[in-house]
């Protein structure tokens, strides 16, 4: 067993093991940190697609977590204010159940991804990521102005939504199932790493050209990365949304988006686990720095200059060296 | 004369004032090598870059097999069978020397839209990458990282790549360049054979490679073939000995 394998499952086991204590010893906040470092680890191993595997630096991925954000916030919302979504031509109600809100959510992200991928993977570098991030501007600046749906103030959802078989309102079941999905989008990832799509895709971004001459199109294959990532960070979007029974314009922020490239970046860029730990590590030292500094920003900053400096490959490299290439 | 499997007709391409292609007609036909020779900055990578795609030329044709090319992306030329080498080798460095093979099995098998099952476990794939590798003679280092392979190595996978693609033409970027004695020699009885599968346009700077292959040169300078014909017709050439061969010819 290689040492990345180690430090991945040993981070499964604390994944699963710590909310399991904290259950033992009544500390439901620690359960409900978990869940928020699981689902940013989600919405960040969506984005490790497209930028870990495909070199595709996206500063608006908060576009496709917003919009997942959405897909919960205005179908919930009409379920509780028992007023349908739109009536002709066809009547759309509004659900409280989770998979349809998921599938919505997957869908509508996908879309836009598609639709954003195929405006913006013509260019690279710079410029690339001056259009992403303009998508997400747009999106932030539209839900604002969108007074339906509580404008700046946002949405807010009184009862999480269901599962059939659970009940999410208890932490631990919501976080199980967040897990859950998590842990299925890793295996998903790992799969598509050595799967053809995958060597294709990470040979597009380190020697386009040749993928060209034998016959392939790069384009198409970061668009495909694109759209399948955007998907994954959109339900990430909807997970978010139901944990805090709330959404507004903030989740489309492009601050949340550079977050997302952050936790990348200091777990391990195209690191399988890379998103986890560094949204494990976010989340904690969010909660412990935060308690003690209310700077606690520049010392996170400061950290990841570190890591960024000196540590290449962030916390994964530095501890399993570098990636292995073949099985 | 049979019909050429590889041709350009009139080819000219311009970087503002620098004619780096100028009216270029050149022939592949089928079972023969044809080696493009010329001196530095003569214009050959760009004539090669143009017959596969990567740049646009400002009047001319290119045609493969009869059909009209000239305006097909890189990958539509490649799928329609045109196989090359770059001159600075183009492979994925941080993969495997095997995974870089596959990528040309891949590219050949034209299903790259499978998103589950792993790569290496595809048999036909990988016997195709790996009867790839064997022929250049890099076999033993199908595990080995590509970034860490010796310069004539490298060469020798771009070559490999090329074959997993079973093309109807190779069209080759000074395959031999920094190989070595034993390389080039390795590398000349592989072409040899080659040319019976599908023949190769080859440019290339290392003369003795290119007498010893040859079925016909066509000689580049400033942009035009300046002399077309045998090896024997070329190396009597006085124009040809003037502009580039020089007096050890
Ligand atoms: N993209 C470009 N823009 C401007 N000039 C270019 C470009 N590409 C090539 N050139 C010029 O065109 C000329 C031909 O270049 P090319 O690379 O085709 O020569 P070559 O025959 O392959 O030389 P070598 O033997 O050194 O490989 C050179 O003068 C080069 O500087
Ligand atoms: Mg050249």
């Amino acid at each position: 067993m290689s040492r990345e394998t180690l430090v991945n499952l040993t981070m499964l086991a604390g994944l699963v093991l710590v909310p399991l204590w904290a259950l033992w010893a009544d500390e439901p906040f620690t359960i409900t940190l978990a869940t928020r470092a699981v689902i940013l680890a989600l919405a960040a191993a969506g984005l490790n697609i497209a930028l870990g595997i495909g070199g595709l630096v996206s500063l608006g991925h908060a576009v496709f977590f917003g919009i997942g954000g959405y897909a919960m916030g205005v179908l919930a919302y009409h379920a509780q204010t028992y007023t349908p979504l739109m009536e002709a031509p066809v009547l759309i109600e509004g659900t409280k159940s989770m998979p349809v809100i998921w599938l919505v959510a997957l869908v509508a992200s996908a879309l836009a991804a598609f639709v954003i991928g195929l405006l913006s993977l013509r260019t690279s570098g710079v410029y690339f990521i001056m259009i992403t991030l303009a998508f997400g501007q747009m999106l932030f600046f539209f839900t604002i102005s969108w007074a339906r749906y509580g404008g700046e103030d946002g949405i807010s959802i009184y009862l999480r939504n269901g599962f059939p078989g659970l009940n999410t309102l208890v932490p631990i079941q919501f976080y199980a199932l967040c897990l859950t999905l998590l842990v299925l989008t890793l295996a998903l990832t790992a799969a598509l790493m050595r799967s053809p799509f995958g060597l294709a895709l990470n040979a597009a971004r380190q020697v386009p050209e040749r993928v060209r001459a034998v016959g392939l199109d790069p384009f198409r294959l970061r668009l495909a990365a694109f759209t399948l990532s955007g998907a994954i960070t959109g339900l990430a979007g909807a997970l978010f949304a139901d944990l805090n029974r709330f959404v507004s314009p903030s989740m489309f922020s492009w601050q949340l988006s550079g977050e997302f490239i952050v936790f990348i970046i200091i777990g391990g860029t195209a690191r399988l686990f890379g998103p986890v730990v560094g949204a494990v590590l976010f989340v904690a030292l969010e909660h412990w720095l935060g308690g003690i500094s209310a700077y606690w920003h520049i010392w996170f900053g400061l950290l990841l200059l570190g890591i960024v400096l000196f540590g290449k490959g962030g916390v994964i490299g530095m501890i399993a060296g570098r990636a292995r290439t073949h099985d | 004369m049979t019909e050429p499997v590889l041709e350009t007709r009139g080819l000219s391409k311009a970087f503002g004032a620098l004619k780096a292609t100028e009216d270029v007609s050149v022939a592949l036909h089928p079972g023969e090598i044809h080696a493009i020779i010329g001196p530095n900055g003569a214009g050959k990578s760009t004539l090669i870059a143009q017959i596969c795609g990567a740049l646009v030329p400002d009047a001319g044709q290119v045609r493969l097999m009869g059909r009209d090319v000239t305006r097909l992306p890189v990958p539509a030329r490649a799928r329609a069978g045109l196989a090359r080498t770059f001159q600075i080798s183009q492979l994925a460095m941080e993969d495997t020397v095997l995974q870089n093979a596959l990528l040309g099995a891949l590219g050949a098998s034209g299903r790259p839209w499978r998103f589950l099952r792993p790569a290496l476990g595809d048999q036909s794939l990988r016997e195709r990458a790996e009867a790839a590798l064997e022929r250049v003679g890099l076999a033993a280092q199908a595990a080995t990282r590509t970034a860490e392979l010796s310069h004539g190595q490298r060469r020798q996978l771009e070559v490999a790549v090329a074959l997993t693609l079973a093309p109807r033409a190779f069209v080759m970027d000074e395959p031999m360049a920094g190989l070595g004695a034993e390389g080039s020699a390795r590398l000349t009885r592989l072409l040899d054979g080659l040319r019976a599968e599908a023949p190769i346009l080859l440019v290339e700077h290392d003369m003795d490679a290119v007498f010893a292959l040859a079925d016909r040169v066509s000689v580049l300078v400033y942009g035009r073939v300046i002399a077309s014909g045998s090896v024997d017709e070329i190396r009597r050439d006085p124009a040809v000995r003037e502009a580039y061969l020089g007096d050890s010819a």
